[in-house]
């Protein structure tokens, strides 16, 4: 794909040279995770063009877009209701910061001890990497951990930055400030599309998201089968694209990747036999291409079944009450869904408790892996009472905290190894 | 390296950042054991650890166990991880263990056992190797003091002071401020060790300190390691015989008889 676009990065005002590097670099890791993989299913294709189109073909999707008029807007959290900006006839595209890129940058102005997901971003930016970035007309930012808070401050010098402000609390007041927040945002999508959004264009919208939402819920039931029949990493993987990808094609790409799965799972076939050790992940997100550790864990013989994370059951357990016929009561609507998010910056946040234990027993999982990213506070602390619940209810869980370098992968393997023979 | 074709007889090998030991096992007990340091070449160090050695099976454990399966496929080789080894073999040199410390060149695992002597919880350092055997020698060498003499050294200390950094690089700038300032080096030692004992007895605190507590690895041989310790914990630490030993035990064990029940 290099070559083709170099016209278009260009005028995206990318450093083309180190972007080629970047896509080379992806590629070979790709290939080493992805495609290394035995039995696959036909409908990863999809994916695996997706990926490798990743600052191509997307982008000059965006681009089109663009020129017909339409808005594009960045994000970095799964608190910012998407409906409002497909209501608006925008796009909206989850952003880069998965990768180790651009540290030195990024740390020119943010302390060391930033972590990697935020060090990532503004690294992307600065060293004019990601054409998702350059390709918006709004970044939305929020309010959900001091890092990611005061690190918009510094992004906004850089690019069009608007920060929705996230309750950390769920009291009546903290409903009341988010539905705020929700109308401020429509208006300021409203603003910089240029379009009304009426109660018809925001059913239309949650209709969609709830479609998308509905099918990763299918994904999530099949792939629970035993034995296993797609990896945690393809899941991953399925997960990420949800970000960035059209929500249309996507959908109905997932539905057929699922249509095959079913009858993976009615035949019994499975990427891996089936007294494989059953893990599932939780804690912070793992944006493209953090495939790190999914990677150790199913070279370790476990595989993983379950994603509690942003990027993962966090964004598609709860749908929003399609039955609203009112604007104000489907603003409502969309507050209340949003409010249901089990985001470690909340205080208490017994609900994402009870959903981690709910979600092992269900997947019927042996243990679960706390994944956080080192200097991230919120989840960090909570992994203590994570580990506690999940110990009450007889499941193991061992915690790992990392960054996006490989630096500490024969440790974290030698970690993972002894926690899956435990579970034997 | 002759393999027989005996199934009662198996090796264990641990393939460590700083040493390599190698035992052979059969049901009656002991038969080999043998050490040598990893140097730069571990393959080629194991390749000289197993000359004339009589095993069958091999179990290879510790950071170079997948290099050791790779490099020597002529033979049966399995491997698991030094957390399993680890737990294996402080039941065989102990067996009502009920804690696992193991100090090794550039890790440090803590290990609590269920009663049938599963692994119950584990916890490792993370990737810096500050409070490990190499903190000790990186120190040691700062103080021009031979490793092997270290903990007698500081056993001399006439006054405890803190030292705070466990960063190799920082303790030895607060050492060299502290010489500085008139301290003598084996208080100095002294308070290297104290923060190495205190940062073990934190991660031991996390899993649960049960006794009987089995020390291992190479940092068990210091004496002021274990003095502190127990002085830290307010129990009996146990220190076996050959304390390097017990990971290829463990490993050798596990061929043996499989994982525990």
């Amino acid at each position: 794909m290099a070559g083709s676009y170099d016209e278009m990065w260009e005028k995206l005002n990318l450093d083309v040279e180190a972007h080629t590097g970047l896509l080379e670099v992806l590629g070979k890791f790709y290939g080493d995770i992805y495609m290394s993989q035995q039995g696959r299913l036909r409908g990863m294709e999809y994916l695996d063009f997706v990926l490798s189109e990743v600052h191509g073909l997307r982008i000059k999707e965006l681009q089109d877009a663009k020129a017909q008029g339409k808005k594009v807007f960045g994000t970095f959290c799964v608190f910012v209701p998407e409906e409002i900006v497909l209501a608006a006839g925008g796009v909206q595209v989850g952003l880069c910061a998965g990768a180790e890129i651009g540290t030195s940058e990024a740390e020119k102005v943010l302390p060391r001890n930033t972590c990697a997901l935020i060090k990532s971003f503004v690294g992307f930016k600065l060293g004019r990497l990601c054409p998702f970035i350059e390709s918006c007309d709004m970044i939305v930012g929020e309010t959900t951990c001091d890092g990611k808070k005061k690190a918009y401050e510094i992004f906004s010098e850089y690019s069009p930055v608007y920060v929705m402000e996230i309750p950390q609390m769920k009291n009546p007041a903290d409903r009341e400030l988010w539905r705020n927040e929700v109308m401020r945002f429509k208006n300021a999508v409203e603003d910089t599309t240029g379009n009304k959004i009426s109660a018809e264009s925001l059913k239309d919208a949650i209709h969609l998201t709830n479609e998308r939402r509905r099918v990763l819920q299918r994904l999530n039931r099949l792939r629970a089968a035993v034995p296993v029949p797609i990896s945690g990493r393809d899941v991953l993987l399925i997960n990420q694209v949800s970000f960035y990808d059209d929500p249309v094609r996507f959908t109905a790409k997932i539905g057929e990747l699922c249509d095959e799965l079913e009858d993976r799972v009615k035949s019994g076939e499975g990427v891996a036999p089936k007294n494989t050790t059953r893990l599932m992940m939780s804690g912070c997100p793992m944006a493209v291409p953090n495939w790190k550790l999914p990677y150790i864990i199913e070279s370790s013989g476990a595989i993983v079944v379950g994603e509690e994370s942003c990027i993962g059951t966090r964004n598609t357990r709860d749908l929003i009450d399609e039955n609203a016929k009112t604007f104000d009561s489907i603003i409502d609507a969309i507050v209340d869904r949003y409010m249901k998010i089990d985001c470690a910056c909340f205080t208490p946040n017994t609900e994402r408790l009870d959903n981690i234990v709910r979600m092992a027993r269900d997947l019927k999982v042996q243990g679960v892996v706390h994944y956080g990213l080192s200097f991230c506070q919120p989840y960090a602390i909570e992994a203590f009472k994570v580990e506690r619940a999940l110990r009450s209810a007889g499941i193991p869980m061992l915690s790992i905290e990392t960054d996006y370098s490989m630096e500490d992968v024969e440790q974290l393997k030698t970690r993972v190894e002894a926690f899956v023979e435990m579970t034997k | 390296m002759k393999s027989v074709l005996n199934h009662d007889t198996v090796a264990g090998i641990d393939i460590g950042s700083r040493s390599i030991e190698l035992v052979v096992l059969n049901p009656d007990g002991l038969l080999h054991r043998s050490k040598t340091s990893t140097a730069f070449d571990p393959v080629g160090q194991c390749r000289r650890l197993m000359d004339g050695v009589i095993g069958g099976r091999f179990i290879a454990t510790g950071y170079g166990r997948r290099l050791f399966a790779e490099s020597f496929r002529d033979i049966e080789v399995s491997v698991i991880t030094e957390i399993q080894a680890y737990a294996l073999g402080a039941r065989f040199v102990c067996p009502e263990a009920m804690t696992v410390l193991d100090i090794g060149g550039q890790d440090t695992k803590v290990i609590s056992l269920s009663g049938a002597g599963k692994v119950r919880k584990f916890e490792m350092n993370d990737r810096c190797a500050a409070g490990t055997g190499k903190f000790l020698e990186f120190m040691a060498t700062a103080l021009q003091v031979p490793l092997e003499s270290f903990g007698d050294f500081a056993l001399r200390s006439d006054h405890r002071i803190r030292i705070n950094s466990m960063c190799a690089v920082f303790a030895e700038s607060e050492a060299t401020s502290l010489m500085a300032g008139g301290e003598s080096p084996e208080n100095i030692a002294m308070g290297l060790h104290m923060g190495i004992v205190q940062r073990t007895a934190a991660m031991l605190k996390r899993v649960g300190v049960s006794a009987p507590l089995v020390f291992a690895g190479g940092v068990a041989h210091n004496p002021c390691v274990v003095k502190l310790l127990e002085e830290e914990l307010g129990q009996a630490v146990m220190v076996p015989e050959d304390p390097d030993m017990v990971g290829a035990i463990g490993a050798a064990l596990y061929g043996l008889n499989g994982r525990v029940p």
